[in-house]
């Protein structure tokens, strides 16, 4: 231990290696023992939720904590590169704006209010199931029409592939919703 | 899409990013991509290194004209003469690679006498109602396809947009036409496309584009030159092109442009649609589109396609080409979504359909809420408070709304427009006044879910997840299925015929850890297909059936999920260039599409350098270096029979499968709203007279949706004289949602300004750094003024044109907080896929700030009472 | 012994995208350094300072018709992403008296937060104005070169996320070489102007992560001849001493007068 320490001191460092104590020799406890911070971090295998080039990225997380994102080399697409955008990833999903929480606003309020989540599901599934019953149109001149124009759906573009089908499939093939539209035009 | 769609058979990119890295030339117009598409870019400064000539046409010089060897400014709106002028050189001066046109597009094919060109009716093809303002496509047709009974053509003039109606109907059967080989006949395709771009000269791009003769000559030898069996070029594109009012049109000109050159299917060759958002085309292809299902088939319409599934089946398969199998993928879609209560009695459920009665696309139905006719809105990843044109239109609307639904990372102006929008500050809008119950549902991030996205180039990737969502956040999947299940709930207990659809939606799908998260491999294994009777996955599309044994939620992405714990989209072991064993890409993981136009008619490649899919003899069979995008065994010798169908009626030496007659078009007889080939006119507001034809300023089939709220100047109005165009940065994501929230990107480009050129400033007084106020017949903003080189005037008809240049990105919150630029733009429709102009409306601009509250509008309406 | 590293900073590849800024600050959890919007072409960050390790500094020509910023004729808008040259004779570690700076095993100039007290000797000492003090904070900071990231052999997070590859990393010599040959190529397609800053010559004596910029290097904020400063500290002691030594000349030469009085 003593050892240890004596021959870890800088001075007794710089006389025995003759450096001149700007190297090794004068770097603290700290500075030995850095390493990255995804050390014994587990990885995920992302793709950047920007642009539509589709960037590979790797997600280290460790202990249910995200410690960082960075390029993911192997796609054959971005080869471990990212923009400005992807490179902030991190920011993106941990900065404090972000918001966390339901928020509701009552007709004519002037402010937010808290909800718990499972009350605002219901309440919209009781918003949406009414305003279906009120418009839905069965039949237009006897024939099959099945629809409601009162409801409608933006967004996607930036949604999983998945989470656009069950979009269409409830909305569309479920409830009739016809009015549905994204980002996407090209 | 319906560009792309028309042209070669499928809506999307027809290449790889990677694969730019081949090319001899590359042509970047309509995008800056360095800007938007920074890391695909490398694949074109690999291109550089290696020889390739870069070329931008931009009216600004921007970070790609930075990284281009060859800059030409072209003004704003002028990209179809420009384009079309690229065409007439090629035709002009006989560098079309003349072995591929005669075998591999329908140059040869014979059109109808009837049909008449733009030039011989002052600005419109054969087939206009004035009336309507819609054409009928009947002359467009091919000379000696037999007729049709009104009862089977889909309709061309229905309400629909473009994104699925790229086959079928009176498409179905262009495999029997008359055609000339020898591209002698007058109305071979190939002639009347040199009749109708002979107009398109180089002295008409200089006094329309602003793009001096030799600049503009210099580009058309470099780009026509990267053509030929030894050579290839590239053309890449964005929003640029897209946000016009005649934006497909402009599209189909790059189309017929790389056709000529033979630029199709071949390596370092393609037309790259560059998008902007992380699943653009995955949103198309499952599409949260009103006017699609899953896989481009059309939804059914109320006019055409109300009755039996038969009726729809007919007026949308074709007869010829892979579209034959139609059949197969409705039927296979309606037992995915119906399940067991999907019948062959009952159509397979598909009268619980509902149908398409009118335009229903956002811009559309934006309407209806702007005239109190909506309920509800889901909103979910979108800002169309910042990031739609007419930003005071949209944010109104939304205040007319019972309840509106916004699910989202941070609380956009979407979120917040009643309390905080300008229409607030402006006293046009009170809290206390509005009605709309607002519920803010916080989403996950793409580390927090598992699930794909479809990038530019059709490739399905998986982001695996990482970690948890924190508290309230949640997935749209975890959203969707819980709605869906409460839904259900409620559905069991009605009587109504409306419930029968929804009691059948198969909802069952199983969930995971203590959220409840639905798992979503079962979705990708919907999606995939499987057996009906077992449950077992399907290998791939060519598995599917007409008669309900099959199931599956989106057959082009069939093969994507082909055995239990195989999800594709999550291989992550590339073996090649062009990324195989990396992703998935539809169809059948081909990463260049119409790759057997890469070989000649008789199965060789064109050259050793640029050989990709091949037919090898002694295998008898179609091999190379991707997926051949043909049947796998049919031999480049084989021709059909007279009466042959489906896929037996293409010939083994034509490459675009998709169409009824396997080839690529030139000219589009079916599947787009305003012509069968790209004419030049105006932008909706147009600061000069359309050169070509003076009655036409504008597309006459473009809808100007004009009402007080939206209100337009005239053509070359005296009140706002300048072109203004918006576009992207590279620091900063759409409406901002995504960026102006955060500090690394928002310190990078902290405020809104627009860009102008040193002569502008000077003539109107405008000092670098300062303010400038911009109006158009909308909108009042303000901006910092960044005077630059950059941006120049353009000498356009004898006059000189000045544009305006806004990124769009800035909105009421945010770190960094500015203006809307779309708060100037109108809201309009491009005819085939519904798509706003953006990129050339017309401003008037002036030093200074604008005025606080009410003041601004007086502003606005002072202006607008000045002569025009 | 390990590889000696370095940066070798293609402008001539920067499309000014920033996400070189950007990584770093990621990945070394850097703060913004505030709203600034500056009308200086896109640049709004300025300069490198202690919480801006890499900053790509924008310069605007006006460009010609025709020619884009790849053409032989004229580099209209061009990029460089600056950053610690991590000199072979570092100014700031020579100025540091409390051993905070380092010389690591890569060669490059590594400052230990833990030991620095904020004396600023080293933000005087650096010839190219790069290190900074946080005033906050108290301490200098600069870049790290990615100390902990090349410990577990990866590329610092610049060099990494660069999407054209502007920005690369490796072992020095393989860097000269390579920077070398790219002059060559440059020169070869007409680009006359294309020069290598690595003042080998100067009392600097050479840097670690060294540029490829097309015009004067002025433009990018790279000194044409920059000069440690212990060097003019070396000429003070002589002035110093020659100072001293006349004035116990006069000392001696009036005693002497004195006497004779």
């Amino acid at each position: 231990m003593l050892k240890d320490l004596l021959s870890n001191w800088p001075l007794l460092q710089q006389i025995r290696t003759g450096a001149d104590g700007t190297g090794p020799e004068a770097m603290s406890e700290k500075t030995r023992k850095l390493k990255p911070k995804f050390e014994g971090a587990e990885v995920a295998r992302s793709i950047c939720p920007y642009c539509g080039v589709g960037c590979g990225q790797l997600a280290f997380h460790k202990n249910g904590k995200l410690i960082s994102i960075e390029g993911d080399p192997e796609s054959p697409i971005s080869r471990g590169h990212l923009c400005p955008k992807g490179a902030d990833s991190f920011e993106l999903v941990t900065h404090p704006r972000r918001e966390l929480k339901v928020k509701y606003r009552r007709p004519y309020s002037r402010e937010w209010e808290s909800l718990d989540l499972e009350q605002a599901m219901d309440m919209v599934a009781h918003r949406l199931w009414k305003s279906r019953e009120d418009t839905f149109v069965e039949k237009k001149d006897g024939r099959s029409l099945m629809q409601t124009k009162a409801i409608g759906h933006l967004g996607g573009a930036t949604l999983d592939i998945e989470e656009n089908y069950l979009i269409k499939k409830l909305f569309t093939a479920g409830l009739g919703m016809v009015c549905l539209s994204n980002q996407a035009r090209i | 899409m319906p560009s792309l769609g028309t042209s070669f058979g499928r809506g999307g990119a027809t290449t790889a990013q990677q694969d730019l890295a081949n090319s001899d030339a590359i042509l970047i117009m309509g995008s800056s991509m360095a800007e938007n598409h920074p890391v695909g870019f490398q694949w074109v400064m690999e291109a550089r290194k290696r020889g390739a000539t870069i070329i931008h046409v931009d009216p600004r010089f921007t970070r790609t004209s930075a990284m281009a060897d060859i800059w030409v400014p072209m003004r704003s709106g002028s990209d179809i003469v420009f384009l079309g002028g690229l065409i007439r050189y090629v035709l002009e001066s006989g560098k079309e690679f003349r072995e591929y046109v005669k075998h591999y597009t329908n140059a040869a094919t014979i059109l109808r006498e009837d049909m008449k060109l733009p030039d011989e009716l002052e600005g419109v093809f054969s087939g206009w109602d004035e009336e309507t303002s819609k054409y009928s496509p009947e002359t467009w047709l091919y000379q000696g396809e037999p007729e049709k009974s009104d009862a089977v053509r889909p309709g061309h003039a229905q309400a629909g947009g473009g994104h699925g109606k790229d086959r079928g109907g009176e498409a179905g059967d262009l495999h029997k036409h008359d055609s000339d080989p020898t591209l002698q006949h007058p109305r071979c395709a190939f002639n009347v496309l040199r009749r109708h771009f002979a107009r398109y000269t180089p002295e008409l791009v200089e006094s329309v584009c602003g793009v001096p003769k030799e600049q503009f000559l210099k580009v058309a030898e470099i780009f026509s030159n990267a053509s030929g069996p030894e050579k290839t070029g590239a053309i890449c594109y964005a929003v640029g092109w897209t946000q016009h009012s005649t934006g497909v049109q402009i599209i189909r000109a790059a189309c017929i442009l790389q056709l000529l050159l033979g630029n199709i299917g071949r390596p370092g060759g393609g037309v790259l649609a560059l998008r902007g958002h992380a699943s653009i085309q995955g949103s198309t292809d499952i599409p949260t589109l009103y006017d699609i299902l899953p896989g481009y088939s059309p939804m059914p319409f109320w006019e055409s396609d109300a009755d039996t599934l038969e009726q729809y089946i007919n007026r949308h398969s074709s007869n010829a080409g892979w579209w034959s199998n139609f059949d197969k993928y409705i039927v296979s879609l309606l037992k995915a979504w119906y399940g067991d209560q999907a019948k062959k009695e009952n159509d397979f459920g598909f009268d619980w359909l509902p149908r398409v009665t009118g335009d229903h696309s956002e811009l559309g139905y934006w309407m209806d809420m702007m005239d109190g006719k909506m309920e509800g809105l889901f909103v979910m990843g979108q800002n169309p408070a910042v990031g739609a044109a007419n930003g005071r239109l949209q944010r109104k609307a939304l205040s007319k709304l019972k309840w509106l639904v916004v699910r989202e990372f941070v609380e956009t102006e979407t979120a917040s427009f009643w309390y905080d929008s300008p229409e607030i500050e402006r006293g046009e809008l009170k809290p206390e006044d509005i009605a709309t119950e607002i519920f803010f549902f916080p989403a996950a991030s793409h580390v927090e879910k598992e699930g794909s996205f479809t990038n530019t180039q059709r490739l399905i990737q998986l982001h695996q997840k990482a970690i948890d969502p924190p508290a309230d956040c949640r997935s749209e999947t975890w959203f969707m299925y819980h709605l869906g299940r409460r839904m259900k709930a409620k559905a069991k207990a009605g009587l109504h015929p409306r419930n029968a659809g929804l009691n059948a939606l198969t909802w069952d799908y199983p969930t995971q850890g203590p959220h409840a998260e639905p798992v979503v491999d079962a979705v990708v294994c919907e999606i995939n297909g499987y057996k009906t009777a077992n449950r077992e996955l399907v290998r791939d599309y060519t598995e599917l059936q007409a008669d309900g044994s099959t199931a599956c939620g989106c057959w082009i992405y069939s093969g994507i999920h082909p055995q239990p714990g195989m999800n594709l989209a999550n291989s992550r072991k590339p073996k090649d260039y062009l990324g195989h064993g990396w992703g998935y890409a539809w169809p059948s993981d081909r990463r260049i599409l119409y790759n057997r136009a890469s070989a000649r008619p008789d199965g060789k490649p064109w050259s050793e350098r640029k050989k990709l899919v091949w037919w090898d003899e002694n295998k008898r069979a179609w091999t190379g270096h991707d997926v051949p995008d043909f049947k796998k065994d049919t031999p480049p010798d084989y021709r059909p029979a007279q009466e042959a169908k489906g896929m037996e009626a293409i010939a083994g030496d034509m490459p675009f499968i998709m169409h009824p007659d396997g080839v690529g078009w030139l000219w589009v007889s079916s599947g787009l709203k305003d012509g069968p080939l790209p004419t030049h006119y105006e932008p909706l507001e147009p600061v000069v007279p359309n050169a070509l034809y003076p009655k036409r300023p504008f597309n006459p089939t473009a809808e100007k949706m004009e009402r007080p709220e939206n209100p337009y100047g005239f053509p070359c109005d005296k009140r706002f004289p300048h072109v203004l165009t918006t576009y992207r940065l590279t620091e900063h994501h759409t409406a901002g949602g995504m960026s102006r929230t955060l500090s690394h990107l928002a310190e990078l480009q902290p405020e809104f300004f627009c860009e102008i050129s040193p002569e502008m400033a000077e003539e109107f007084g405008i000092v670098h750094g300062g303010y400038a106020t911009i109006i158009s017949p909308r909108g009042i903003i303000e901006a910092r003024a960044l005077v630059t080189p950059r941006m120049r005037p353009f000498a356009v008809q004898g006059r000189r044109v000045y544009e305006v240049g806004l990124p769009y990105h800035w909105g009421s919150r945010g770190i960094t907080t500015g203006d809307s630029a779309n708060d100037l733009l109108a809201l309009n429709e491009e005819p085939n896929v519904r798509i706003m102009e953006t990129k050339a409306l017309a401003c008037f601009i002036r030093s200074g700030r604008r005025p606080r509250g009410e003041a601004a509008l007086d502003e606005l309406k002072a202006k607008m009472r000045e002569s025009a | 012994m390990s590889t000696v590293t370095g940066f070798l900073t293609d402008s001539t590849l920067c499309i000014g995208c920033k996400a070189c800024e950007v990584a770093c600050k990621e990945w070394n959890d850097l703060g913004a350094d505030g709203l600034n919007w500056s009308g200086f072409s896109y640049d709004n960050t300025g300069a490198l300072g202690h919480s801006t390790w890499r900053h790509v500094k924008f310069v605007e020509h006006p460009p010609e018709l025709g020619h884009g910023g790849n053409s032989p004729e004229l580099a209209s808008w061009t990029f460089s992403s600056d950053v610690c040259k991590h000199c072979e004779n570092a100014g700031c570690l020579e100025a540091c008296p409390t051993g905070s700076i380092v010389r690591t095993e890569f060669g490059t100039v590594y400052v230990q937060p833990d030991i620095c007290n904020g004396c600023s000797y080293c933000v005087v000492a650096c010839p190219f104005g790069v290190i900074q003090r946080n005033k906050e904070d108290g301490r200098a900071f600069k870049c790290t070169f990615c100390y902990d990231r090349q410990r577990a052999g990866r590329t610092p997070a610049c060099a990494h996320a660069c999407p054209t590859e502007s920005i690369k990393f490796g072992p020095l010599d393989e860097l000269r070489a390579e920077a070398g040959r790219r002059i060559e190529d440059l020169h070869s397609k007409g680009m006359h102007d294309a020069t290598l800053y690595d003042p080998v010559d100067t009392s600097v004596g050479g840097i670690h992560a060294f540029f490829i910029t097309r015009g004067d290097p002025r433009q990018y904020n790279l000194p044409p001849q920059p000069e440690i400063p212990t060097i003019y500290a070396k000429q003070g002691w002589k002035s110093a001493a020659l100072g001293a030594g006349m004035l116990a000349v006069g000392t001696f030469l009036a005693f002497l007068g004195g006497g004779k009085r």
